[in-house]
Formats: structure tokens, C-alpha cells, sequence
């Protein structure tokens, strides 16, 4: 692996508190994430999948360790400087889109850039060509309920990459649709690998893990396997 | 921290509060509150009946105050005016059964004689005035009004101006000349076009020179019904007070349905001028007492143009503070009626919150967005309560009497309030709003 470590996790554990019970849901979990990674991360429901997400996604903060974004440690960060480093390094593709429903496809594209504070005349340029890049160019003015469950997706798409992020994680991308949109998402996907984006997406799905480089498996919060991706 | 390319502190633009991002805010706010126009305009009701009332409410205290005013220069701040009214016991009698006498009651010259007398050093003048109600013609045109027979002093003392000619002199009085002065009104229905100072109009067989036009005055007197003049000051017309003895007498016939009813009343109307308007209320109570003393019927009023005004402007007051309460009222009803649509709309909207945190909203990006919504909801419902807060001071006065003065900073007032009003109750809503735990909103449904 001769590419650069951008992301680090170091014994992150997380608990929770329910009531009386605590969940430990994370408990030391390692992981390097190096530039270009196309990476999987796999394992039962319950394993910390979620959890390990929103901890790399920097919408939660882990209760004890590090986690090394870029070159900051963000595990003890305020919110406020947490939103700045999702809105700048990192992008967002969900299982059910996550569209804003009343902004065009063109402002839902560009929102990252508007939370950064970039002016619209910028972001819009921007918008439009990713638009033109996931094949959406004709559909800037509509809304998302105009759209079908793949171009949804694929505005997503555009929109986690509208800010360059360092990585991208993606949380069951293809879960919400039919298998030839599905597909499609995948293709896109191989094409952001090929341009040398950095992706981590969790899934359940053997079949898209084996289309990433490399898979991680969890199991009662700690990593069982961490290995290439062959075939 | 310093200068990785991908250094979220320094490498990115300016992320804070701008003008542009601040309009940007405003145009999808609007966008928003747009995208559920019913439930945005109910929702701004309480808002528009809030603002409307405040306007509508200073309208027509300000227009009432106004009037007072008026009436109160009209009548003189510094006077005292004693009237003659028709005893109770009189009225009663000549309506049940025929009286071939004629009914005599009223203040009397001897009555202003006495008062001038006991009152001299704190009096400045007194001008007593006679009221027949009479047909006035000229040619075939004609006018029924209050036919005012009264002293050169008059139009001094009640602070009415002559716009055009001359009021009539002392030599006139002396000669108890037929010579007249109009109100403003009646010159203008029996001359539409000519002039009419020179021309002559008759009253029951006698004519009178037009020496002078009285100025326009739209407000009618406080309390005269009692005279019969239920007229406005400008359908009035003047002559000397030995005229309208000489010509009309003192004995007045009027034609009822009953019969014939006659009436003898020396003085109508008497005005007392003081020097100031000091000692004007408690003189009224000494005029009052020495008339007492005269009078064995209760044949008189003595009205004192300051007290009315002291009193309407108490009653004013009540009048205000009721409706001030019913307008804040209003106003703080609109304003939980906004908010509870904003907190409603917080949590349906909870997944967007999520969303945008997730895509690097900070808190006060959020507090921004839902207060500039509030605000936008508040401030529409502020201006459609503007434009009928005019409406309706305008409609009052097209529809009735009633007076109405919008003050240019009433609408500016009622507005600012709006908008304060959408801070106040969209900063809660928008907390909530900015408090959300990011995961936790991701995964509302």
C-alpha cells in the first residue's frame, strides 16, 4: 500500500447509555485509511457499523481514542468545528438519498459549498458540472420527488462531491434500489476509484464488498478481519 | 493545524455572516414558507389582525382626540356657555292638552345682566345669542338652518373667522340693520355660483344684506341638541342680536302635528369669556349657582367646553387602554400561533436538520435559517395586517362620521412590532431546532 494515510483510527471505543444499560458498541477498533482506498466495511447488524459510520462520518465523537482526519485529531473536537470538518473534507451518500425536498437538484448539489460559505455564482458552476458528470445535467431545475430512486441517488452522489472531500463514505448506497440502478451506482462508484477518490462504504451485501479493493469485517465491536479484496 | 491542502480552517473562503449569505437565507426562506402558502397564510393571521388593530385602533383615538380638540377650539377653551332648554314639565304639558299661553322659560338679559354684574373683574366678555330655526331663501333656492342672532364679539370669542367680507359692527347692532354673514356650507348651497356678499337672502318676509362668508368648518358643536340646532357651525347664518329680537320677537310659534305651540325665550345661548382657561371650570360652577338662584325651573345648562374635553379625553383614555390590550392581545396570540407552527415545522423538518448538519451546518446556520422563516412569516403577516390596518380607518370614515388620522408612524410601528414579535417567538423553535444531535436527526423518519 504505497498511498498515504488520510485517515486513522486509533482504539476507538463507544459506549452508550440506555437507561440503566450500557452498550459498548465500539471497543478498540484500529483502521488505517489510505488515499484511493476503496474500502467495504462489513459484518452482522449490531457489529458497530453504524456506530464506526457516524464516528468516521464526524457526526459523533468517539467516548475514548483517536481518530486522525487529514492531519487534525478530530476525536475531541467542538460541534461547530466538527460541522466545519464534514462540510470541508468529508461527503455523504445515504441509503435513502437525503435529498433536501423543496431545493432543486442544483441546490441540493451545491449546499456543501453554501454551508462553506462559497458564493453562489462558484457553487453553482460547480453544481452544474457535477450534474453533467452523474448524467443529470437536464434535471438541474427539478425537485427530488421529480426524480426516480437511482437519479436521486446519483444527485447524492454529485453532492458528496461537491466540496472534494478527502473521503466519502457512503452507507448502503444501493439499499433502496432496483438492482439496474443499483448497478449503476456501483459503475459510478469504480469510475470515482479510477479518478483516485478515497471511499469507505458500509454494507451488508457480499456482492458489493466484492467490488471494493478491500473489506473489513466487524464483529461485537472490534474489527475481525481487515483484508484485500481478491478477484 | 497550519497548511495541509486540505486544511478546513484556512484553505476555504469566508464561511461567516455576509450580506450575500443573508439574502441567500431570505430567498429560500421564502421559498420555503412559499412551498405551503395556506398553512403559511393561517398561520400569519393572528399576525395580520394584530397589526391591523393596532393601526385601526390609533386611527380613530387619534382622529377622536382630534375632534376634541376641534370641538374645544370651536367652542373656546377660555368659556363658559349657558343654554336654555325646555323644562321637562313644560314639554309633558304642551304636548297632553292646548295652551293658549305662551310657554316662557330661558336665560333671560336680566340673568346676563346679574352674572355680568357679580362677575365683573373675572369675565371678559359675554356674548348672548338668540337661535331661530327658519327657511332662508334666495330666489328659488332655500335652506332651513339655525338663524344665530348674536354680538359683534362672537366670532372672537368662539375663535371663528370671517373668510370673506366682514362680520357685522356695533352701528349695525345699534341700527338693528338687516344685514347677515353665512356659514361656510349654506353660502355654497344658495350660491353655487354667484357671490354672494352683496346679493340679498329673505327669512320669513324680511331681507338681509350678505356682508360675509364664515370660514369651512367640518366639525359640528359639543352638546347642542338642546337649542334644536342639531346643524354644523357651517349651516349657520348670523345677524345682529337687535335684529332678530326686532324682526322675530320673542314669542316663537311652531306648527306640531298636535296643533300650534308657542314659546317665549328671551336668549338662546349665552357665551362667558374668561382671560384664561385657569379658573374656567370652577367660574362655571359660580355662573351655575347665581343662575340657580334666578331660575325657580330647571330651564338652563351651563356647559363648560374644557370640563367636556377633560372628560372625553378620560373616557379616550379607558377606550385606548382596552383596545391597546385587545391589539397586544392579538399580537402575542399571533406571535405563540407562529411559534407553534415553527416547532410543529422543526419536527417535521427534523431529517432536514439532520441532513444539513451532516453537510456541514453549524448551529448557527440552522438558528439562522429557521429564524429568518419566522421572521418572513411574522413580517408577511405584519404588512398584509398593514394594508388593512389602512383599509379599515379609511373605510370608518367613508362609511360613517366617525374621524380617522393614520399618523405615518403607525404603520412603521405596527411593523417593527411584527417583526420583533417574529424574533421573540422564532428564537425558541430555532434553538430546538440548532440543539438536535446530528445522528439522532438522521435517523428521525
Amino acid at each position: 500500500m504505497a498511498n498515504e494515510i488520510i485517515a486513522e483510527i486509533k482504539d476507538v471505543y463507544k459506549t452508550y447509555q440506555m437507561g440503566e444499560v450500557t452498550v459498548e458498541a465500539l471497543r478498540g477498533v484500529d483502521i488505517n485509511f489510505h488515499q484511493e482506498d476503496y474500502i467495504s466495511i462489513m459484518g452482522p447488524s449490531g457489529c458497530g457499523k453504524s456506530t464506526l459510520m457516524n464516528v468516521l462520518g464526524c457526526l459523533d465523537r468517539p467516548s475514548k481514542g483517536q481518530y486522525i482526519l487529514g492531519k487534525d485529531d478530530v476525536s475531541k473536537m467542538e460541534d461547530d468545528a466538527l460541522s466545519q470538518i464534514r462540510g470541508a473534507r468529508l461527503g455523504f451518500i445515504f441509503q435513502s438519498y437525503n435529498l433536501i425536498q423543496q431545493l432543486t437538484v442544483a441546490e441540493n448539489i451545491e449546499l456543501p459549498l453554501y454551508y462553506q460559505g462559497y458564493p453562489e455564482s462558484t457553487s453553482r458552476e460547480k453544481s452544474i458540472e457535477l450534474a453533467n458528470r452523474v448524467g443529470l445535467g437536464d434535471r438541474i431545475h427539478h425537485k427530488p420527488f421529480e426524480l426516480s430512486g437511482g437519479q436521486q441517488q446519483r444527485v447524492a452522489i454529485a453532492r458528496a462531491l461537491s466540496n472534494d472531500p478527502l473521503i466519502i463514505l457512503a452507507d448502503e448506497p444501493t439499499g433502496n434500489l432496483d438492482s439496474k440502478s443499483g448497478a449503476e451506482i456501483l459503475n459510478l462508484f469504480d469510475e470515482l476509484h479510477q479518478q483516485g477518490k478515497t471511499l469507505i462504504m458500509v454494507t451488508h451485501s457480499d456482492e458489493l464488498a466484492e467490488r471494493s479493493k478491500r473489506c473489513v469485517r466487524l464483529r461485537d465491536g472490534k474489527v475481525e478481519s481487515d483484508e484485500l479484496v481478491t478477484g | 493545524m497550519n497548511s495541509s491542502p486540505a486544511d478546513p480552517f484556512s484553505a476555504l473562503p469566508n464561511s461567516g455572516f455576509t450580506l450575500s449569505r443573508l439574502k441567500r437565507t431570505v430567498r429560500l426562506g421564502v421559498k420555503s414558507i412559499y412551498s405551503h402558502g395556506l398553512r403559511s397564510l393561517l398561520t400569519v393571521m393572528g399576525m395580520v389582525f394584530g397589526v391591523s388593530s393596532v393601526i385601526a385602533m390609533l386611527a380613530v383615538g387619534e382622529g377622536a382626540s382630534f375632534e376634541a380638540q376641534e370641538q374645544l377650539r370651536q367652542l373656546g377653551s377660555n368659556n363658559i356657555i349657558i343654554k336654555s332648554i325646555k323644562p321637562a314639565e313644560i314639554e309633558q304639558s304642551s304636548r297632553s292638552s292646548y295652551r293658549p299661553s305662551a310657554v316662557e322659560y330661558g336665560i333671560t338679559y336680566q340673568d346676563i345682566k346679574e352674572i355680568e354684574l357679580t362677575l365683573e373683574k373675572e369675565i371678559k366678555l359675554i356674548v348672548p345669542t338668540r337661535i331661530i330655526r327658519e327657511n332662508v331663501w334666495y330666489q328659488s333656492r332655500k335652506v332651513n338652518c339655525d338663524i344665530v342672532g348674536t354680538m359683534v364679539t362672537y366670532p372672537q370669542v368662539r375663535n371663528f373667522k370671517v373668510a370673506s367680507g366682514r362680520f357685522f359692527t356695533q352701528s349695525e347692532i345699534n341700527n338693528r340693520d338687516n344685514v347677515c354673514v353665512l356659514g361656510y356650507e349654506m353660502s355654497k348651497l344658495l350660491f353655487p355660483v354667484q357671490n354672494p356678499i352683496g346679493n340679498t337672502v329673505k327669512v320669513s318676509g324680511d331681507y338681509y344684506k350678505v356682508i360675509g362668508i364664515m370660514e369651512e368648518s367640518g366639525y359640528s358643536n359639543l352638546g347642542q341638541s338642546e337649542s334644536g340646532s342639531s346643524n354644523s357651525v357651517s349651516n349657520r347664518m348670523y345677524i345682529p342680536l337687535t335684529a332678530a329680537k326686532h324682526r322675530f320677537g320673542e314669542t316663537l310659534i311652531r306648527q306640531t302635528s298636535g296643533g300650534q305651540e308657542s314659546e317665549t325665550v328671551q336668549l338662546h345661548e349665552a357665551t362667558i369669556n374668561l382671560p384664561n382657561q385657569e379658573a374656567v371650570i370652577e367660574m362655571g360652577k359660580i355662573v351655575e349657582s347665581i343662575l340657580e338662584r334666578r331660575h325657580k325651573k330647571d330651564d338652563f345648562e351651563v356647559e363648560v367646553p374644557l370640563a367636556l374635553l377633560r372628560q372625553a379625553e378620560a373616557s379616550a383614555r379607558v377606550f385606548n387602554i382596552v383596545l391597546g390590550a385587545i391589539a397586544g392581545i392579538s399580537l402575542l396570540v399571533g406571535g405563540i400561533g407562529i411559534m407553534n407552527i415553527m416547532l410543529a415545522s422543526v419536527t417535521e423538518r427534523t431529517r432536514e436538520i439532520g441532513i444539513r448538519r451532516a453537510l456541514g451546518a453549524k448551529r448557527h446556520d440552522i438558528i439562522l435559517q429557521f429564524l429568518v422563516e419566522t421572521i418572513l412569516l411574522s413580517a408577511t403577516g405584519g404588512l398584509i395586517g398593514v394594508a388593512l390596518g389602512l383599509f379599515v380607518p379609511i373605510s370608518i370614515t367613508y362609511f360613517t362620521d366617525m374621524m380617522t388620522i393614520i399618523r405615518f408612524w403607525t404603520p412603521l410601528l405596527a411593523f417593527s412590532i411584527s417583526g420583533v414579535v417574529g424574533v421573540i417567538f422564532g428564537i425558541y423553535p430555532a434553538m430546538r431546532a440548532a440543539e438536535m444531535d446530528p445522528v439522532e436527526a438522521l435517523r428521525h423518519e
